[in-house]
């Protein structure tokens, strides 16, 4: 579904990504770790097109495409869905329509109808039980004013109603009480299915108790240093980064 | 990428800037003493009008070009204009019928019929056409209720006590510059009177249209309303697409006795300039001020200001009369190259006056909007109250809003409040629309849609539909 590369990210000069590959079939379930300013949520917001990061070498194939000159939307509309680190907040754009909104250009780009308002409310009704989130966020602005934790379960439910081919959700567990973390993780799992592929970056191994990954890759200077299975995750909890950094 | 969906935005489409294609009869370029005798000649003026005209012509030649407003342009050349435009076929029809059709055309084009019901159905209007009004529909109905309502020009012949009265009255032309070459090449405009005791029957509207090139339309409004009379008007203008400037200086003024009330709807649509480069588009230099001259008189200005290359306007209230009353409603939308410098007066002279000022700037591309207000309590006006709120909203990081409010109190009653915010469309609220899917377009227009909707809240529900609709149109050809 996903193929990175030799992928190298440049902002203001920096190099941030430096010959990165990465390869992701239908149906798994990747994890992404690494210390902090490592290049995690750079290589995310680089897949989904964020204009602050451009490619400077490499490719990145979706499907067999090169996505790298396509629009940020484009690739939405494709089935790339990124969950925020930090979810941005638009003051004034009611949430209920803004996924009604996102629901639509989606719907529109695969020749199917737009769903008028009560029509959009049905299909809600069910995704809000997925996201486990209260109706009372819908009628709010999207993310304003919401706690860390809210931001997150709503990201989950754009993902709900979106249904993308490929979610990266980046550090959706991180500022998460016990049992939020939990709901998250069920609603992940509960979305997942053997066409769709999720790339999970996170720095706990606590939710890979609930969310079974099939790889964990350790990303290093904007590198894959270590691959392996959901063990890597408990080795590195237990030990830390220093031993892969300085003896890889 | 990032710079391209912004100029897209910014890309709107000007629907009425075609160009009637009739002849028409110029002065040569110009401005002097021949040249304003020859506009008082062709409008038949009795000669205090022209007496009037040389005198404030003589004052505008001792003032100097005005630069303290937020706007850069290049100096105007006041000799390279042509300063009266009048179509050959039409000097004024009194049958709606015999109007030549290209103007009715035009009008119709404009979504403004220039016919009249048998009824007093929709609104009556006054159409002017470069530098003369080509049709007024409704005047012999409504003269029946004792309601005046014609062009400026047939008021000077026919009306000249009441012109005598108060044509400069209130803009004096030594106000300002604009002001005084306003009173020296004038040349049409509407003129509405209500009678003691009378609810105007219809809305009264008048449509500015400017067709050549190269021609200034110096417009002279005045509504007089008597006591416990009241009415409506609306201003709506448009302009075809040139690559040179033009100028629009316009006066207008109000006068409201004992309690009576004006409500005064501009919706200002000249075009813009080239989204490009900012080449032509209008200047709008206007001179707007209501004088409440009664008891419990009320005056009220809203204005939806979406065109023009430049604007710079303050349509203003003076609270004379105690327990007077004046408003300022304003929603400016300016886009690309767009200039605006608009906001308000209010003169507080009597007891217990009350003002309230709303101002909602939404800036897009380069544009600049600023907002500049007065409010003065003098020491008479005891338990003056005004309360003053300006929003604004900006788009993009090349463009600009400020806001310059004056506050000056000397009676120490007074209440006076002022209460600004602003908003900004980051880069990263956009890339979050995008990435659900949403194109850049629908994001700012879902964004802007939003801030309207708070801050519409707090215009008079009628204004604030109107605006919303007027808005939306303009989004919506700002994202075709
Ligand atoms: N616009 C920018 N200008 C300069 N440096 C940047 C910019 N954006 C990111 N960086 C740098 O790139 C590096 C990688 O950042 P990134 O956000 O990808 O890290 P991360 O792995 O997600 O870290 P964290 O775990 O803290 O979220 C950091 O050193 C960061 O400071
Ligand atoms: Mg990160």
């Amino acid at each position: 579904m996903l193929k990175i590369k030799n992928l190298s990210v440049k902002t203001n000069n920096i190099e941030i990504l430096n010959n990165l590959n990465l390869h992701i079939k239908a149906g798994e379930i990747h994890v992404i770790m690494g210390t902090n300013g490592s290049g995690k949520s750079t290589l995310a917001k680089t897949i989904v097109g964020h204009p602050q990061f451009k490619a400077s070498k490499g490719e990145i194939l979706f499907e067999g495409q090169n996505i790298l000159k396509l629009a940020p939307d484009k690739r939405a509309r494709l089935g790339i869905f990124l969950s925020f680190q930090y979810p941005t907040e638009i003051p004034g754009v009611n949430n209920a329509s803004f996924l009604r909104m996102a629901y639509n250009t989606h719907q529109k780009s695969q020749g199917h109808p737009a769903l008028d308002p009560l029509e959009f409310e049905d299909l809600l009704q069910n995704k809000l039980k997925i996201a486990n989130i209260s109706e009372k966020y819908l009628d709010r602005a999207v993310n304003a004013g919401f706690s860390g934790g809210e931001k997150k379960k709503n990201e989950i439910l754009q993902m709900a109603v979106l249904e993308p081919k490929l979610a990266i959700l980046d550090e959706i567990d991180s500022g998460l009480d016990i049992d939020a973390l939990k709901s998250v993780a069920n609603s992940v799992n509960s979305l997942k299915n053997k066409n769709n592929a999720i790339i999970l970056i996170t720095h706990y191994q606590r939710i890979l108790n609930y969310i079974k990954p099939d790889y964990v890759h350790v990303i290093h200077k904007g590198q894959i240093i270590k691959s392996g299975d959901k063990t890597l995750a408990h080795k590195l909890e237990k030990k830390g980064y220093e031993w892969l950094i300085t003896n890889p | 990428m990032k710079k391209q969906n912004i100029k897209n935005i910014a890309n709107q489409k000007y629907k009425f800037g075609f160009k009637t294609d009739i002849e028409s009869y110029i002065f040569k370029k110009g401005l002097n003493e021949k040249i304003i005798t020859q506009i008082s000649k062709n409008k038949n003026e009795p000669p205090y009008m022209l007496e009037f005209r040389l005198k404030a012509f003589k004052h505008w030649l001792t003032m100097p070009e005005p630069r303290w407003s937020c706007t850069t342009y290049p100096e105007i050349d006041f000799q390279d204009i042509h300063y009266y435009s009048a179509p050959k076929t039409n000097p004024k029809k009194e049958n709606l019928n015999k109007i030549d059709p290209k103007l009715k055309k035009t009008y119709d084009k404009l979504g403004i019929p220039l016919l009249e019901q048998k009824k007093l159905e929709g609104i009556a209007v006054d159409a002017i056409f470069d530098s003369v009004s080509v049709a007024t529909t409704y005047k012999a109905q409504l003269m029946e209720y004792g309601v005046i309502f014609c062009p400026i020009s047939e008021a000077i012949q026919k009306y000249p006590d009441l012109i005598k009265k108060y044509l400069g009255a209130i803009v004096p032309y030594t106000d300002n510059f604009y002001a005084a070459l306003n009173a020296a090449v004038f040349t049409d405009g509407s003129f509405v009177y209500i009678p003691e005791n009378t609810i105007c029957p219809m809305d009264l509207s008048s449509y500015f249209r400017i067709n050549t090139e190269k021609t200034g339309q110096f417009e002279r409004t005045l509504i007089i309303c008597e006591k416990n009379s009241q009415v409506n008007y609306l201003e709506g203008c448009t302009a075809p697409k040139f690559d040179t400037n033009q100028l629009h200086a316009a006066t207008v003024e109000l006068v409201a006795l004992d309690n009576a009330s004006i409500k005064y709807s501009t919706v200002q649509n000249w075009f813009a300039g080239d989204p490009e480069t900012g080449k032509g588009g209008i200047y709008n230099f206007v001179t707007k001020r209501g004088l409440c001259q009664g008891k419990k008189s009320k005056i009220s200005w809203t204005q939806v200001e979406t065109g023009s290359a430049i604007t710079w306007k303050y349509p203003s209230c003076i609270l004379k009369g105690d327990d007077s009353i004046g408003e300022f409603y304003s929603v400016a939308l300016t886009n690309h190259h767009q200039q605006a410098d608009t906001g308000t007066k209010m003169i507080h002279l009597g007891k217990n006056t009350k003002s309230t000022i709303i101002s909602i700037g939404i800036s897009v591309g380069k544009a600049v909007n600023a907002y500049r207000g007065e409010v003065k309590i003098s020491k008479a006006a005891t338990n003056a109250r005004n309360y003053t709120q300006c929003d604004s909203m900006l788009m993009g990081d090349q463009c600009d809003a400020y806001t310059f409010p004056i506050i000056e109190v000397n009676n120490a009653s007074a209440t006076v409040e002022h209460e600004a915010t602003t908003s900004k469309i980051s880069e990263d609220q956009l890339f979050y629309f995008q990435q659900r899917g949403i194109d850049t377009e629908q994001a700012v227009s879902a964004i802007i849609n939003g801030f309207c909707e708070e801050v519409f809240k707090k215009l008079p529900p009628e204004f604030s539909v109107e605006a919303t609709k007027l808005l939306g149109l303009k989004l919506e050809n700002s994202v075709g």
